[in-house]
Parts: C-alpha cells; structure tokens; sequence
C-alpha cells in the first residue's frame, strides 16, 4: 500500500473565498468541508481533489463567529453547510439553498458543539 | 404452528437503523427465505397491515412517524421490534439523539435479537408474532360480544 | 404560468427501503424544484469517539451503514494506521481487498434489486437477490457475520481465510458469474428496462463535476472518479480501470454498476491469484496523535473518514463523510425537470444509503 500525500494549509479567513476561487479556476472538485472544535475555537477544513492530487486548506475561528459560504463557487457545498450549521451551529453566510437548521433535526441543538450524551442506565427506566 | 389461517401484511419501517437490519427484513421476502409462501406479504400502507417490523432505535424526527403509522394501522396488529437497537438502542445507545428502543414509544410485542438480526431469526420472530395476532384477535372478538351483550367485563383487562 | 405544488415525497414511501424526505415543487406533472431534507437515521455516532477507545470505535464506524459495512471499518483502521505509521503485512490488504469486492458485490447486487422494484420489474428484483445470497454465503463462512462482517482491526484483520477456500472462492466465482451474465443481459439490454431508464434523470458531466458527484453517479456523467486508483489497500498492485459510461441517465449509472460487478469479480480473482502468504495483523502500541483523511471506494462511491488523534486512547474528531451525502446535490440537479412519475426511478439511481449519510 502506497499512503497518499495530503497537503494541509491553514489559510486566514479572508482568503477563504480567494483560494477556494483558485482551486475552482485549477479544475479541483470539491471532496468534503469538515468541522472540528479544538478547544474554544473551531477548525474548518476544506478538501480538494484534481488527479488524485489531495489537498486540504483550513480556517481557524472562533466559536462564534461566521463564516462565508463557497456555495457561489461550488454549488453542491450547501450540503455540507447547512450540516456544518445543524451539528455545530457555524454560521454560515450567503448559503444558495438556505435550510435554516431543519436538514438536521437533532434531540439536543447543535449537538456536536458540546457533545452529551444519554444516561447508560437500562432503557426502560425513565 | 403448523400453519397460518389468515394472510397476515407486514409494514416495516426503518427508525435510524444501520441498515443491516433493514437488508435482512428485505431478504426474507426474496428467494432464499421467501417468507411469502407463508402468505406474507411486504406492504407499503400502514391500513393494510398488520404486523408492524420496525428496525433501529428512536430518534426526534422519526418519534412522529413511528407513532402516526402505528395509529393508523387497524387492530388487531403487532409490533416487532428486530435488532438491538431496536430493542435498546444498541451500540448506539449512548447517542444524544437516540431515544432507545422502540419500546420507549410504542408497545412491543416480540424482539427480536441480534446485530443485523439473521433472516431465521426475523421469520421466527414474525411467526411468533402471528400467534400473538391471533390471540389479540380472539380477545378482540371477547370484547366486542361483551359490549354488545351490554356487559363491560370491569377488570379493565385488555 | 400555471400553478405550483408543493408535493411530499417520503419519509415512509414504499419504494425507499429508508426514510428520506424530499419536497417536490410541481408544475403539472413535471418537478421544478426539489428540497430534500433528512435526520430520520441521525444518530451522532460520530460523537461516541469520546465514550469509545480508539480500536472498539471500529464497532461504531462498521455500523454507519449495514450495507458496505466492511469498508466503512476497513477505511476508519488505515486512517488509525497512517496517523500511527503502523505497516500492515501484505496478506492483511489482500483480505481487505477481498472482503471489499465482495461487499460491492453484494451491495450492487441488492441495488440493482430494489432497482427492479422500483421499475416495477420484480421477477428481477428477486432474481439479483438471489444471486446475492452466494456473496452472503461467501462472507458468513470467510468472516463470521452476513451483513457486519467485524472482521477488520486497527492493525490488521482478525481472520485469516486458508488456502483451500480460497481456492474453492476462485472456482466458485465461475457458476456464480455465469448466472449474473444471464442477468446483466436483462438490464442493459431489455425493451422495457431500457425505455424506462434511457433519457432519464440527465446529470451532465460538467454538473456531475461541479456538484461533487462521486461513484457510479459521477461515473455515469463521464467522471472517471474512483479512489481505489489512490491505491489503498491491495489496490495498487492489482490491474483495472474505473467503469465510465458518459450518457449520465439512469441507464449509464445502472451499466456502471453492472459492469462494476464483473470487474469486481475480475480483482477477487486477481487478489486470490497473487495474496501472499504471512502474518495477518501488527500489534498495536501507543496511541494515535495526529490527523488523516482517510479515503476509499464503497460501492456508492468515495468516502473519506477523517481521523484526529490527541494522544489518549479516545479521539478527538471522527467525521465520515459518505459518498451519498455528496450525491445529494446532483440529485436535485437530476430531480429538476423530470416528470413525477420518474422520481423514484431516478431517487434510487444515485443509490441513496441513507443510514450513512445521515450517520
């Protein structure tokens, strides 16, 4: 097994929309956009793909703060958006398909911020 | 059971289950397991059925779901829960967004175990169910003479 | 103009086999928008890496989804792998990769199944089941399990599969390729099949590209994507080329995984011709620090597992991104000008799996 190299950049976030323009002008597809809070802020990375070249940059934010939408630049980036919005509550500015917190519907909102989780007592006692 | 008198109509309905479950319900009804040759059929309208297979544990969304299509199926019906996640949650029962088993919202009558749940063990599992159909029928038919001969039987057994 | 409804579609409807929600915007008979919304199957299993160590999270990431299960475990292990730099003996890949390829088998078998179904074709429904249960056989007697396999660890895998079935795979996959000819004639070249799914649900290779459609859907529209060229597993050493077919309707991806299934069997065989012999699994020291996107081809396409470790036996991300919540926006790409008679025809050609998109 030959393992991938993966490029990882963290960018300012104002040259979000900037870079993610010039993968976009390059010809990369877009592979996935994910969220992770690393203490009181939260990481936000962008993966690209262009034969089978890997790259990821990400912006670092504060927990709340937004940040602006690239569904301008890749259409079909709405879907990881609105779940990055639902699970974690980033907002996200300037979405083109908007669903306001209802793709996912979750028992605790925006539960992945402060994961919690139910009592490991037996079910059927409530 | 040696057979069945009646047709008994299966719904079933995937309440956050992995899916294992739902391919194993799915391949009882094809050739290998065929549980039609026992007259059962897989139905997509909860008024046609009479046994209600549901797989995986209960999130929020699905809680209205489960609920309006258990009203709506006509008594007498039974409810099967397959898998351990429906009948606890299973391995995700520490998920904030599960709500545990089935039970927890509406009646259970037969669970059914493992992860994913065998095809053998589901059939028995909706062969038992039938027997209890039958009983629930039969005590069904109990109360309506009973209400007709204007007599309420009192225990408030059902 | 003449007026517009609004029509629900799901989440109980019986052609899914899962519950999805999808809000079709009618005009007469044909969608001019499509809102999907999800969360049926959401279980936040991505927030246990907190409650479970690090080698039982491969438990919980098999069960993202029953269908290609033993690729959702295998991809989450080689991303633990690289972030640990732990080298996994050869035979360990080979395995992997024979276990992967049944598990395609079985998964575009099952959906070209439900396919059938929902053409109304059930003779065939039942027929490319019963040509399913051989690959079941298969991974019950190699792993154990029908449908979750658990048969891959961080380290390795945790059966070895002797010389002897191997063998016995090798010959067995002759009789069972023969009945999938006779059924693949079906689908790709029947009357009714073709005028039902020729012209359907168009993604155009540019929307495919733009919208991020991965696996047979974006190679349906001409995108030659397939993350097992990155050469994962055996991969690397094994001979063969994506499936492409460029019409991008409800045929090309129904030809893609047809022809996905010969292929498939094509590197069983190759894997079971060169699989060395060996240790099947490393021990596994430490704890894992650092971060990887782990990818890999399921049947519905690429998925990526992204793992960060902090240096304790809990990590502290897992996200998995799954090939059918990519999938989703070319779907509404797809879904925008059909007739409404066509949407469950065209909502099963992109194979939504929605236990793992949801997660």
């Amino acid at each position: 097994m030959k393992p991938e190299n993966q490029e990882l950049r963290v960018i300012d976030t104002a040259h979000l929309i900037g870079e993610v323009e010039d993968y976009r002008n390059k010809g990369y597809r877009l592979v996935n956009m994910s969220c992770t809070r690393a203490g009181e802020e939260f990481e936000i990375s962008y993966s690209f793909e262009l034969d089978l070249r890997f790259e990821n940059i990400r912006i670092i934010i504060p927990l709340d703060a937004d940040i602006s939408s690239i569904s301008g630049i890749y259409w079909g980036a709405f879907i990881y958006e609105n779940e990055m919005h639902d699970l974690f509550g980033v907002h996200v500015r300037g979405m083109n398909i908007d669903f306001k917190g209802n793709l996912i519907r979750t028992t605790v909102p925006y539960s992945f911020r402060n994961p919690s989780f139910r009592g490991e007592g037996p079910c059927q006692d409530r | 059971m040696t057979y069945l008198k009646k047709s008994p109509w299966l719904l079933h309905y995937d309440a956050s289950s992995c899916n294992g479950c739902d391919i194993e319900v799915l391949a009882c009804l094809t050739p290998l397991y065929d549980v039609e040759r026992f007259g059962i059929i897989n139905t997509g309208n909860p008024k046609h059925a009479d046994v209600f297979v549901v797989t995986g544990g209960v999130n929020e969304q699905n809680r209205e779901v489960i609920r309006n299509i258990y009203e709506q199926m006509p008594e007498p019906k039974v409810v099967v829960a397959v898998g351990i996640c429906a009948a606890s949650g299973g391995v995700f029962r520490e998920c904030s967004n599960i709500s545990g088993g089935i039970d927890q919202l509406i009646p259970v009558d037969v669970y059914v175990p493992g992860c994913a749940a065998r095809p053998e063990s589901i059939i028995d599992g909706i062969v038992k169910s039938l027997e209890i159909l039958e009983e629930k029928r039969i005590q069904m038919k109990e109360r309506a003479k009973q209400k007709e001969q204007g007599r309420s039987p009192g225990g408030g057994e059902r | 103009m003449s007026r517009q409804i609004v029509m629900p579609f799901g989440p109980q409807h019986p052609v899914l086999p899962e519950p999805i929600h999808l809000d079709l915007v009618l005009e007469d008979e044909t969608v001019v928008d499509v809102i999907p919304s999800i969360g049926y199957i959401h279980r936040g299993l991505e927030t246990l890496v907190e409650k479970r160590q690090f080698p039982e999270y491969v438990y919980i990431a098999e069960r993202t989804c029953g269908i290609c299960s033993f690729i959702h475990g295998m991809t989450y292990c080689q991303g633990i792998e690289r972030v640990m730099g732990l080298e996994v003996p050869e035979r360990a890949h080979y395995l992997r990769t024979i276990w992967s390829e049944y598990s395609r088998l079985h998964s575009h078998l099952l959906w070209l199944g439900l396919f059938a179904d929902s053409m109304g074709f059930e003779n065939l429904f039942m027929n490319a089941w019963k040509h399913r249960e051989f690959v079941l056989d298969v991974m019950e007697e190699t792993t154990g399990g029908r449908v979750i396999q658990g048969s891959c660890k961080v380290g390795g895998v945790r059966r070895d599969i002797d010389q002897d079935t191997l063998k016995r795979m090798n010959a067995d996959l002759k009789g069972f390729e023969k009945g999938l000819k006779e059924m693949a004639n079906v689908f790709l070249n029947d009357d009714s099949v073709a005028s039902r799914l020729r012209g359907v649900g168009v993604l155009s290779r540019n929307d495919a590209y733009v919208c991020g459609a991965v696996g047979p859907t974006g190679r349906g529209s001409g995108v030659p994507i397939d993350a097992r060229m990155t050469g994962y597993a055996a991969y690397g050493e094994l001979g063969f080329s994506p499936v492409v077919e460029q019409d991008g309707d409800c045929y090309a991806r129904c030809a893609v995984r047809v022809n996905e299934l010969f292929s498939s069997i094509e590197i069983i065989r190759q894997s079971i011709d060169r699989i060395p012999g060996g240790e099947i699994e490393v021990k596994v020291k430490g704890n894992p620090e650092g971060e990887y996107f782990s990818r890999s081809e399921q049947p519905r396409g690429e998925l990526v597992h992204y793992v960060k470790g902090n240096g304790t036996k809990y990590l502290a991300r897992s996200r998995i991104r799954t090939p059918t919540l990519t999938n989703i926006p070319p779907l509404v790409k797809m879904l925008q000008g059909c007739e409404l008679a066509d949407v469950p025809v065209i909502v099963l050609s992109i194979d939504p799996c929605i236990g793992c998109m949801e997660r």
